[in-house]
């Protein structure tokens, strides 16, 4: 186990750096971000270049990349253009995104397996199908329709919610957002349980439980359900990273301050710092993520052990 | 002796209004009347791209705070855009070069410092110097001793301070310019000529997490990113005392989101109504909608470093690209009427008296699909057969209107390939092909105007290398009179030579005019008195909270 994981965390290394000299370079390809700073006008070439020179931008990307690279193992992950460390940027919006993406993965785990397992024992019933055709609508339309219907309908129709989310982003107002932000996952989640259910209920070691006479729930939580899960969690834990990533369009609608906001305004800004740095920590999610996911199974199914 | 009645003017109208806010009973600090002055509004914004000190904010969201938090030497009226003294007693010049400039008794800073001519001296210098990497350093290069303290070659700056200012005592400084100016004084309204208390100097990141001015409100409480709360400065020592209790900016990433919490009722103004929404804003809001022109003008601009457009006799084929343009169609399809066509190359808001002349562009200007067909085909045909107008697809609805202004040229021309639309992804980018000369044909290009002069409409645009003459036109003319016009001592002569300069624009097309911008803004029940100034920015301190 103890080596498995070291080998794992040596993985990581060339993935992380791989994925940030991507970004980096991707950022880089678009080109100056001093000509967008002074607005519809050409920055006197003095002040240009000194921003230039403060923002480390007239050296050479191969030079930029390891002074970049040195500067966020020391923490520093240098400074936004309007004038706000990143780390700052980052204080104020991860916590805002963990927040929502918690909300999510509740939602998720909760509503998409109960859905999964009631179909999953259920299948070829009324139940089923009409669960089937809900999941085929939610995972065909589109995240920012789902979630502008609902702001319309709930936020200024009916008045039950607010339609955009305050600075400070409390769970309670952060329902609504993390239901839209996790409904396609959550369709997936509930297919993914049925299929795992349906198939596994045939199989031996359920029959025989069920020959031994233990309570149905018993059969279902302790045997049917455990093994079924290992699918399920390896998609729960991917979809932690694309869920903090992918935020951008539920954000941007109900006006939530975390990541994707950041990262949008990033992206048009063209500030390296910001992208390179909100990115690095994702993908470090990312990571830390799928390694737990891969962890997790030698807890569901104790025949999964790693040398 | 201008200062002089313009001074008169502004106690006459404060004067008005305090009486006109006494009967409605509400402008104390008690706040329990029935006009309730102390009750707060929360108001749409964008993030600011730059931190927020005077001379380093160039767009309108970190202006908007400016406008709330500072008075300057002058100040712009809100409906007429007229530049009148607020701190300045009385600006005097014999020579349009060398002012004297003294500033009225009794104007302290929220912090309860004195505002004397030291704190703008400080400022400006502070703003001149290059080390400071102020963006607005460019509003102090006609001062002397500009290139000392800001080489444009980027070399070791030789001097921080500017030669040419000179404090005389508590309420007198001199300001020596390197060229005749008439119009100097107006341009002293402008937010990178606002003083600047010590705490600025001294404790310069305090002083940017919560910005001290002297402007009717203070900041209560900043977190960027997320929402700014200005308070009313009860002590506040102008006249134009701000009409409710204070401001709450929210930072909204997508102008639909603010439109949407406006109509659910968590927020009272919203000072940029979506494109899209544009069809129900009437139905959604009635007379809570307010449409008021502002001092922005749209225009295409050419390469002029192009062989291809640089060559004599395209003037035709750009007049031809004119004529093509069916602004009234565009305008009313596609901006619901909020952007108007245009007839000249400045904007309305200027007034006649400022040098806006109705009807300038003439012919030029007006819809004729055959006039325009000969005028291209005069002028040797559009350069390899194809225009690509380019545009940043980030913001705004230029897709929408460039493919628009496209599709008429091309029902004008009668061919489906005269000109296509060019989207670049991001506005940085497309400011960077701009800079870096890349452009081959037509590119977007919109002005706001810093200052309502004429002035500065014509000169940063199109005057040889101005900071803003993207597309390097360059005409012997147009800069002679520039200049002759900006040594004008008289300010009406000013106008008229601008015009005159304005003219050679139109001859040789210099840029395709196309639309003025109007400011539009929706806001709630409880807000009465809202109104946009010139900028097409609200002005907050007149509004009342019920």
């Amino acid at each position: 186990m103890g080596r498995y994981v070291v080998r794992r965390l040596l993985q990581m290394i060339p993935v992380f750096v791989g994925a940030t000299l991507l970004i980096f370079l991707m950022v880089n390809v678009m080109g100056d971000p001093v000509a967008g700073l002074c607005g519809d006008r050409e920055c006197d070439p003095a002040t240009a270049a000194r921003l230039r020179h403060e923002f480390g931008l007239d050296k050479p990307v191969w030079h930029q990349y390891p002074t970049y690279m040195g500067n966020v193992f020391t923490g520093d992950f240098g400074t936004a253009f309007n004038g706000q460390e990143v780390t700052e940027l980052m204080g104020s919006a991860f916590p805002v995104t963990i927040r929502l993406t918690i909300v999510a993965i509740f939602f998720e785990i909760v509503i998409g397996i109960i859905l999964g397992v009631v179909t999953g024992l259920r299948r070829g019933r009324p139940v089923d199908s009409g669960v089937l055709l809900v999941t085929l609508v939610v995972i065909s339309v589109p995240t920012f329709v789902t979630g502008l219907l609902l702001q319309l309908l709930l936020g200024v129709e009916w008045g039950w919610i607010r339609p955009s989310v305050s600075s400070d982003a409390p769970f309670g107002e952060l329902i609504v957002p993390g239901l839209v932000l996790a409904s396609v996952s959550l369709a997936y989640v509930t297919r993914l349980t049925r299929t795992s259910i349906a198939e596994n209920a045939r199989a031996d070691y359920v029959r025989t439980a069920v020959a031994k006479g233990l309570p149905r729930h018993r059969v279902i939580r302790k045997h049917l359900l455990r093994n079924s899960l290992i699918p399920v969690v390896t998609f729960i834990g991917t979809d932690i990273g694309a869920l903090m990533g992918g935020a951008i369009v539920t954000e941007r609608i109900f006006n939530i301050h975390g990541v994707g906001f950041q990262l949008y305004q990033g992206i048009l800004r063209q500030n390296t710092q910001t992208v390179v740095g909100f990115v690095t920590v994702l993908v470090l999610v990312f990571l830390v993520a799928n390694l737990l996911v891969d962890l997790l199974y030698a807890v569901l199914d104790p025949r999964i052990r790693y040398a | 002796m201008r200062g002089a009645t313009h001074a008169r003017w502004v106690a006459g109208a404060a004067a008005v209004a305090l009486a006109a806010t006494a009967c409605g009973g509400g402008d104390g600090d008690s706040g329990g009347g029935s006009g309730d002055g102390g009750a707060v509004l929360s108001s749409s914004w964008g993030d600011p791209q730059n931190p927020l000190e005077p001379a380093n904010t160039n767009e309108v969201q970190g202006g908007k705070v400016l406008e709330m938090i500072f008075r300057g030497l002058k100040r712009y009226d809100a409906e007429t855009g007229e530049a009148k003294d607020m701190l300045a007693e009385e600006i005097e010049t014999t020579d349009s070069r060398n002012f004297t400039i003294t500033i009225k008794d009794g104007w302290t800073f929220s912090n309860g410092e004195k505002v004397t001519a030291k704190s703008f001296v400080d400022a400006w210098n502070y703003g001149a110097s290059l080390k400071n990497n102020q963006k607005n350093a460019y509003f102090f290069e006609y001062i002397e001793g500009y290139d000392k303290t800001h080489p444009d070659d980027g070399s070791e700056q030789s001097a921080d301070t500017l030669s040419g200012l000179k404090v005389v005592d508590d309420n007198t400084f001199t300001v020596r310019l390197t060229q005749k100016f008439s119009t100097f004084p107006d341009t002293l309204g402008y937010n990178a000529y606002a003083p600047l208390p010590q705490s600025f100097f001294s404790d310069h990141d305090a002083w940017l997490s919560k910005p001290v001015g002297n402007g009717p409100y203070t900041v209560e409480s900043y977190t960027k990113g997320s929402q700014l709360s200005l308070r009313k400065w009860d002590d506040y020592p102008g006249e134009d005392k701000a009409r409710n209790g204070g401001v709450d900016l929210k930072v909204y990433t997508d102008n639909n989101t603010a439109y949407t919490d406006l109509m659910a009722g968590n927020l009272d103004l919203v000072d940029d109504v979506p494109a899209a929404q544009l069809k129900n804003v009437r139905a959604d809001l009635g007379d809570r909608y307010i449409n008021t022109s502002a001092g922005i003008i749209q225009t295409l601009s050419f390469p002029y470093y192009d062989e291809n457009w640089g060559k004599d006799g395209m003037e035709k084929v750009r007049e031809g690209l004119s004529r093509a343009i069916d602004r009234e169609q565009i305008t009313d399809t596609i901006f619901q009427k909020t952007r108007t066509p245009v007839t000249d190359w400045t904007s309305p808001v200027l007034g006649a008296g400022g040098g806006y002349e109705e009807g300038l562009c003439g012919d030029a200007c007006e819809y004729d699909p055959d006039a325009a067909k000969k005028l291209i085909e005069e002028g040797g045909g559009l350069p390899g057969g194809q225009v690509r107008i380019t545009y940043n697809a980030d913001t705004g609805s230029h897709r929408q209107w460039v493919d628009a202004v496209c599709n008429s040229v091309n029902n004008a021309l009668d061919n489906d390939k005269a000109c296509v639309g060019n989207p670049v992804g991001t506005f940085a980018d497309y400011r960077n092909q701009i800079t870096q000369r890349k452009m081959s044909g037509p590119f977007r290009a919109g002005w706001q105007m810093d200052y309502p002069l004429i002035q500065n409409f014509l000169q940063p645009l199109y005057y040889t290398n101005a900071s803003s003459n993207d597309g390097k036109w360059s005409n012997a003319e147009f800069d002679r009179l520039v200049d002759e016009a900006n040594a004008e001592e008289d300010t009406q002569r000013a106008v008229e030579k601008f015009q005159q300069a304005e003219r050679v624009v139109r001859d040789n097309m210099a840029a395709i005019p196309l639309w003025y911008q109007n400011g539009s803004a929706g806001y709630s029940e409880r807000l009465s008195d809202v109104s946009l100034n010139p900028f097409s920015v609200p002005v907050y301190e007149h509004i009342k909270v019920s």
